[in-house]
């Protein structure tokens, strides 16, 4: 049984279409890598999984249950959490806060009985906010949780932002470009972080330029280009099909780079 | 009377009104952030709040009682125009969108108009009467004037304790600062969007309670309250609730030292001058920030 299926979906923005026959599957506990240039659709095909854009045609599933057309709450509900390409925070609530929301759909108390059950109340909320700490300590963020999230460096957002993803407790997690603005030692701790969450039993799927860490740590490839997928398999196969190869780096099939060449190419970050 | 206890009095009658304005001015901005609505309706919570207030008290139901289901109601209008009108027209324009709560506005006071007739009608005096008055520093102060600060100062400590320090407020927070964040992290948008409306409307049944005894309870008191708590709202910050309470104060203060020294018929101009100021020198109020986002986070 698949754990999430994308099937046949299409997409398009006016005359553009910005993903179209687009179908793969991602198996329970697996880090999923998908890839593709600029403009591949990656980021159109996270926002369809995570109910921000509705696909035209196809359907996902998650867990055999069909969630086109379900909220964005809906489905983060059902265990599906995501990051963005940009960190998107709560800018002027702090940094415990931030991650605090994110135990919003793990928590309780309706407004009617967080109002009338004080003693209640007081003591959920001291869950949230020892659970939201249980989650901010992994991420090294346990000195900056009184900060305001917009007073914090890119990188720091962006920790800020899987701390939040992850207090909600996801069995699915989308990451977009985790490491684009990461320098090299802030990008080996992600690659660690990334390890630690499958370990715990969360499934991901990963867009990622940086193909040195996508290699390192993806069991299977998606590539997309121009809005369709053009190879699917582990990642030493993606890295020696022509297909990916003329799409990344605009030679001819014939032209093919020896592997030790083409290796290096791809390490580089874009 | 000297001048100095002159001068305190209507401090006095500035603090009361400006604390009405505040209410209206809090209301402008829990809905503003949680929403983009600029609910220009929100002076006929106010009116609502007494209407039914004094019709339940004349039902023979205690004064407490008859407040308390006064508050309930109008939060219950306030949900229902929410889900009614709001709810599906989100994606119109600001302009629009303050179209339709200025149409509400004229329907609600026609609506009380047919039930409650035009006669100004009031609450009576929560305790003592109208006669009855306490010494400060000179001052004469009737005592209800310390149950509308009294009330009005616990609700938005309440508020604000909500808004920090709950799993729903800190929604509504996330909410107004960010929808799509808040909506991947499980919140439901719309619920939030309906609270704000139901908390802004109870605040505002509440003042209008509160300050029925004071200035009585007339089905067209909304209007001008709209448009000072608005004035109020700018002025502390649009998207700010406790910006509303600095902004209410202010705009009550200078109404009532305005009163003092121009002609009756100048009354509301404090209010106007106070609100085209503002808007020319410093159109993010005087506790908000110039530029985008913050201005709808709180
Ligand atoms: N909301 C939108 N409105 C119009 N066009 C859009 C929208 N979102 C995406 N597009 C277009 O769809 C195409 C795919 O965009 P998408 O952001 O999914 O690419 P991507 O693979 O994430 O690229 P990148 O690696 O640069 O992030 C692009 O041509 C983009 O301009
Ligand atoms: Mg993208």
């Amino acid at each position: 049984m698949a754990f999430l299926e994308v099937e046949n979906v299409r997409r398009s923005f006016g005359g553009l279409v910005a993903l179209d026959r687009v179908s793969f599957t991602v198996c329970r506990g697996q880090i999923k890598g998908l890839i593709g240039p600029n403009g591949a659709g990656k980021t159109t095909l996270f926002n369809m999984v995570s109910g921000l854009l509705a696909p035209e045609v196809g359907q996902i599933r998650f867990k055999d249950r069909t969630i086109t057309g379900l909220k964005p709450f809906q489905i983060a509900r059902l265990g599906i959490s995501r990051t963005f390409q940009n960190p998107s925070l709560f800018l002027r609530m702090t940094v415990l806060e931030n991650v605090m929301v994110g135990r919003h759909l793990r928590s309780r108390a309706s407004f009617l009985s967080s109002s009338l059950r004080l003693p209640g109340q007081v003591r959920e909320e001291q869950h949230i906010r020892a659970e939201a700490w249980r989650h901010l300590e992994p991420l090294g963020l346990a000195a900056l949780a009184d900060r305001p999230a917009g007073s914090l460096a890119f990188g720091q957002r962006r920790m800020v932002e899987l701390a939040r993803a992850l207090a909600t407790e996801p069995e699915l997690l989308l990451l977009d470009e985790p490491a684009s603005g990461l320098n090299t030692r802030e990008k080996a701790d992600l690659n660690q972080v990334i390890r630690r969450i499958r370990a715990s039993g969360v499934t991901l799927l990963l867009v990622e330029h940086d193909m040195a860490l996508v290699m390192d740590l993806a069991d299977d490839i998606v590539v997309l280009h121009n809005g369709t997928p053009i190879a699917h398999g582990p990642p030493a196969t993606i890295q020696n099909d022509p297909n990916v190869i003329q799409v990344y780096l605009g030679g001819e099939p014939d032209g093919i780079p020896p592997a030790g060449e083409l290796n290096l190419k791809w390490t580089r970050p874009r | 009377m000297e001048n100095g206890s002159m001068a305190l009095q209507y401090l006095l009658s500035g603090i009361t009104k400006g604390s009405i304005y505040a209410v209206v001015a809090i209301g402008f901005n829990l809905i503003y952030s949680a929403t983009g609505v600029l609910n220009f309706a929100q002076g006929e919570f106010v009116m609502l709040g007494g209407m039914v207030a004094i019709m339940l008290a004349q039902l023979g139901l205690p004064l407490v009682v008859a407040v308390g289901a006064a508050v309930i109601v109008v939060s219950a209008v306030g949900c229902l125009l929410e889900i009614t009108f709001f709810r599906k027209l989100r994606h119109h324009s600001i302009l629009h969108m303050i179209i339709i709560t200025i149409g509400l506005s004229i329907v609600i006071q026609e609506i009380a108009l047919h039930i409650w007739d035009e006669k100004v009608r009031s609450l009576p005096y929560f305790t003592g009467n109208e006669v009855s008055s306490l010494k400060f520093f000179g001052a004469a102060i009737s005592p209800q004037v310390l149950w509308v600060l009294g009330a009005i100062a616990v609700s938005v400590v309440l508020l604000h304790i909500f808004l920090r320090y709950t799993l729903q407020g800190r929604a509504m927070r996330a909410c107004a600062s960010n929808p799509e964040a808040a909506m991947l992290a499980g919140i439901n948008i719309p619920n939030m969007r309906t609270l704000s409306f139901g908390l802004s409307a109870a605040l505002g049944g509440l003042a209008g309670c509160v300050i029925s005894p004071i200035t009585m309870t007339h089905y067209e008191m909304g209007a001008p309250l709209a448009i000072k708590g608005f004035a109020a709202a700018i002025l502390g910050g649009l998207g700010n609730p406790m910006g509303g309470v600095i902004g209410g104060l202010t705009v009550g203060i200078l109404e009532a030292f305005a009163v003092s020294r121009l002609p009756a018929a100048f009354n509301d101009v404090a209010a106007f001058v106070v609100l085209l100021l503002v808007l020319f020198v410093r159109p993010h109020g005087l506790l908000g920030r110039p530029g985008g986002e913050a201005v709808r986070e709180h």
